[in-house]
């Protein structure tokens, strides 16, 4: 009989190329770890609520009544529930047609991508289009669907920064594009270098690929760094003189934990540099609910804003949306309510203030504690996370580890990172799994665990650390930049 | 400088996949449906009647009570502790969410979970097919999805290479497919349902379509079966299921099972039977066949489209294959949680002893036996009409009524280029608000001509739509009549 068609070997190849370390293979030792009964701390993923962070409690209260609106009929839901919440429920039903369990529109509801366009106006001060802004199952199925469309072949590349969250590479690697890395400076606190822009382009059409389009991930993901406004200014002309579209991934547009460089949209400046550049650059800004100090990842909810994308492409791109037919109803009114959440003199405001501040706040602190905490370990260099939810230390690895982790048949980084894990229960992702300078080795940590948690988290790994470079070390030297 | 992404430059791929379930008859819908917000009276309709898409929800059918209440809970589990809850919500919905949270880490409804779902979920899910089925499942076969169709494109993913990969499908069929072929560059390799039997299934049909596709230099790979039957409505009877197991199992081809319909069975004659049942009770186990069965929250009694609940159960394929599946799940991290929470709870809804289970119960049978009325009342209703023959919707939610076009409206419509029944569904849609899918959308022998239409309208509303078909329909034929 012949080969069975869900056979390895005749498996798309595409598929067996891709490679997404978020849930790889630390993540699955950690697991088989935790099935043993050892305590793993997992900061291998942006994922906020696993990690004792609570939910906001005006959305999840409107999202209970929009769940079962019989609730709204009973005389007694006062008790439970705030009047403004029970207003903004009626709002959200108002604007579905059926409550949550009807399919909306494949864009999703109108009522919403239109608070979605105010807050954007408002963020920017420049006009947004709702018809313009699709809402998605979280932004990893927008970013893939832009892809898609964007993606013909193995002759088409995308430039994706190195470090980069590799949703990017996997994506491309499924739809048979070419990866096209440009590298952020880690001396220069992970900042783009427009020159070594130019040379990664250059190399690539050498090579015979069409560049078509430029992500970049501002906050960074796994770095952190904010791009400054004229950074973004030199990438929209470079897009502009070099016909790339640009892909803005702004998914962590709240999470800021310095004020020299406030977060700034791709849109923003590139209305403000007016035309022609601001009517030719083809944008599209991705935006979700998992992150920020919201930090709903389990509701999937996510969308992209398209600006100067031809009507024909919107329409193809709205044509393959409609095949899933829509994006999941609870979740677009999470993010209509993440653009548009209590305001003052509303009754749920200042818990509203409260739990937002207190969440950022603590984010800013345990960014620094992390950051410090690194820098005091032995051939451990750390850039500040600006923002974003990542730390993201260089490991200077002595060559004896990486004849260790050779004979050990891993990667240096993934041997260091399943010894900590084997050590101290930190289950991280080593820096192979988002891409790195040859011969540099990082590991990428979230800034989640409860700040209670972060001193003893940290000694713990300085501990492990500090030994293992006892260990391994020897006075030839060790790996750097 | 041109712009990079025109059409002239994104992915052939996406200009090739169409969808007309929400195609351009809708658009159309759409367009009159402003024109009578802005200018009412402007048509000689007052409402547009979406009958293109199995969307029971937003025709007033009503979402079963105990779902939402677990569902409201977990959303904000900071209710469950007072004891005034208990006046607002029953005791069992109490109970549940509290045990469905206890699955849930940190209780942690926002966190992304396991990529194939949560474990504890999966385990109430694979429990529940086993008493379906009385075959064991195992709960590590089950991947939960936004929906079953992100499931049915993952498995084109992996099974497609190139367009020399091809994926049978029944015509008619829900166009997912064919768009999802088109979408990951594969061939659809059609078999025809047969109408003159109530859209029968033949193997000889089977054998016919793939002895062509391999000598056109196709490789096939998969067998898609849709049942209950989308746009059809026919159940398989078991030994045709059987047929198409041995089929599969000695022509190597993946069984893909859409299962998403199989609460929906409103004939006495006809039983709902998961392929998996079938093929386990031929003897057949996981050396066998390659079988991935799809089931959803949209469907069935609960109509719960919205919130893209689903999974896949995928048996008979060894440990790497499972492994690039998870490592396809894992890239979008999971499924939406609350979708998850809901597929366990259709799987293992209130039993009998549970407080709920009467007005759940109430609720059910209300829906399926009122689907039940309007699917024969509708069907009637079409075969009733001049040069209309409609065969009967055993099951799901959609009744395929061909038309026997005259030459003229042929003609008008080859004037106007466009197929006779997108000619007939414009003109349908203009005189009465009616939206129904033409049938080219679906896939039909060529010459024959078709139209979809759910039974979804709520009962009151169904003599009027009946009415108003039937008059466009004399009025129509009044006209174009040879």
């Amino acid at each position: 009989m012949s080969p069975k068609a869900l056979d390895y070997e005749s498996l798309n190849e595409n598929v067996k190329k891709v490679q997404y370390a978020v849930r790889g293979e630390l993540y699955l030792r950690a697991s088989e770890l935790q099935k043993e009964g050892k305590k793993i701390i997992f900061t291998n993923v942006g994922n906020p609520h696993a990690l004792g962070q609570k939910p906001l409690t005006f959305p999840r209260q409107v999202v209970a009544l929009c769940q079962a609106p019989f609730l709204l009929d009973d005389p007694n839901v006062g008790l439970f529930f705030p009047a403004d919440a029970i207003a903004k429920a009626k709002h959200y039903l108002s604007l579905t047609s059926g409550g949550l369990g009807a399919y909306s529109d494949s864009r999703g509801l109108p009522g919403v991508r239109k608070e979605v366009a105010e807050f954007i106006e408002r963020r920017d001060g420049y006009p947004s289009d709702p018809e313009l802004i699709f809402l998605t199952d979280g932004a990893s199925k927008g970013v893939m669907q832009i892809l898609n469309t964007i993606i013909r072949g193995a002759g088409d590349g995308v430039l994706v920064p190195v470090p980069q969250y590799p949703l990017y590479s996997a994506a491309i690697s499924l739809f048979g594009g070419s990866l096209v890395p440009y590298y952020l400076e880690e001396t220069a606190n992970w900042g783009l270098d427009i020159n070594d822009l130019r040379q990664s382009v250059a190399e690539a059409r050498s090579k015979g690929i069409t560049v078509r389009a430029m992500v970049i991930i501002n906050p960074g993901n796994p770095t952190g760094q904010c791009l400054s406004e004229s950074n973004l200014r030199e990438i929209l002309r470079y897009c502009y003189q070099e016909n790339l579209a640009l892909l803005g991934d702004e998914v962590y547009q709240q999470n800021i934990y310095q004020d020299e460089r406030p977060f700034v949209s791709a849109r923003k400046v590139l209305m403000g540099m007016g035309p022609p550049i601001s009517k030719e650059v083809q944008l599209v800004s991705f935006h979700t609910v998992s992150k920020g100090y919201w930090g709903e990842c389990g509701q999937r909810g996510g969308y992209f804003e398209m600006t100067n994308i031809p009507p024909k492409t919107v329409d193809e791109i709205y044509k393959v949306a409609s095949v899933s037919l829509s994006p999941n109803v609870p979740a677009q009114i999470f993010m209509g309510l993440m653009v548009n959440p209590p305001k003052p003199g509303d009754i749920s405001y200042e818990q509203f203030v409260r739990e937002s501040k207190g969440i950022i706040e603590s984010l800013r602190r345990r960014a620094r504690m992390m950051t410090d905490g690194f820098n005091s370990c032995t051939n451990v260099v750390c850039n500040f996370t600006e923002g974003a939810m990542y730390s993201f230390p260089q490991i200077r690895l002595p060559p004896k580890a990486i004849e260790a982790a050779k004979r050990a048949g891993k990667v240096p980084d993934v041997f260091y990172c399943l010894k900590l894990l084997e050590a101290t229960g930190i289950s991280t992702v080593p820096g192979s799994g988002f891409g790195q300078k040859e011969g540099v080795f990082h590991l990428r940590t979230t800034i989640l665990p409860a700040e209670e948690d972060m001193p003893e988290i940290m000694t713990s790994f300085k501990k492990f650390n500090d030994e293992f470079m006892e260990q391994y070390e020897d006075h030839r030297g060790y790996s750097r930049m | 400088m041109a712009p990079t992404v025109t059409l002239d430059t994104i992915n052939p791929k996406v200009l090739k996949c169409e969808y007309a379930v929400r195609g351009e008859i809708v658009t159309l819908a759409q367009r009159l449906q402003q024109e009578l917000q802005s200018n009412p009276g402007s048509h000689s309709f007052d409402e547009i009647l979406y009958c293109n898409i199995g969307n029971p929800q937003s025709l007033g059918q009503q979402p079963i009570t105990f779902f939402r209440e677990v569902l409201a809970l977990c959303d904000h589990p900071a209710i469950l502790d007072r004891s005034e809850t208990q006046g607002l919500f029953s005791a069992d919905a109490v109970e549940r969410a509290r045990q469905i949270l206890d699955q849930i880490p940190g209780r942690a409804t926002g966190a992304y979970s396991h990529s194939q779902g949560i474990k504890g979920l999966r385990d109430t899910i694979a429990a529940g097919i086993q008493a379906h089925d009385g075959f064991p499942a195992d709960p590590n076969d089950i991947f939960l999805t936004d929906g079953a169709s992100p499931a049915v494109h993952m498995m084109m993913q992996l099974l497609i290479r190139s367009e020399e990969d091809g994926i049978f499908c029944p015509i008619p069929q829900y166009p997912l497919y064919s768009a999802s072929i088109a979408l990951h560059g594969g061939t659809l390799v059609p078999y025809y349902l047969d109408e003159e039997t109530g859209w029968g299934l033949e193997i000889s049909e089977l054998k016919k379509q793939l002895e062509a596709a391999k000598s056109k230099g196709i490789a096939v790979r998969a067998l898609v079966v849709i049942n209950p039957g989308n746009p059809t409505g026919q159940v398989l009877a078991e030994e045709n299921q059987r047929d198409i197991v041995e089929f599969c199992k000695k022509e190597g081809l993946v069984l893909l099972a859409d299962e998403v319909y199989q609460e929906n069975v409103y004939v006495p004659e006809k039983t709902f039977h998961s392929f998996k049942k079938i093929s386990r009770s031929m003897g057949y186990g996981e050396e066998d066949l390659c079988l991935v069965s799809f089931q959803s929250v949209s469907k069935g009694y609960h109509g719960e489209c919205g919130k893209r609940g689903g999974y896949m159960e995928v048996t008979g394929f060894n440990a790497d294959i499972r492994e690039q599946i998870y490592k396809m799940a894992s890239v979008n991290l999971c499924s939406n949680i609350s979708g998850q929470i809901l597929a366990s709870l259709v799987m293992s809804p209130p039993k009998v002893g549970d407080k709920s289970y009467e007005s759940y119960r109430a609720e059910k049978e209300g829906i399926l036996a009122s689907l039940e009325r309007r699917a024969k009342a509708l069907e009637n209703a079409f075969n009733n009409l001049e040069g209309v023959s409609c065969n009967k919707a055993e099951g799901a939610m959609y009744l395929f009524p061909r038309i026997y076009l005259p030459q003229k409206a042929i003609k008008a419509a080859e004037d106007a280029n466009i197929t006779p029944d997108t000619f007939y569904c414009r003109r349908l849609l203009n005189a009465t608000g009616i939206v129904v899918v033409p049938g080219a959308g679906f896939g039909q022998v060529t010459g024959t001509w078709h139209f979809r239409c759910t039974i979804l309208p709520q009962e009151d509303k169904i003599p009027a739509v009946i009415s108003r078909l039937t008059d466009f329909h004399k009025g129509f034929m009044d006209e174009f009549r040879d």
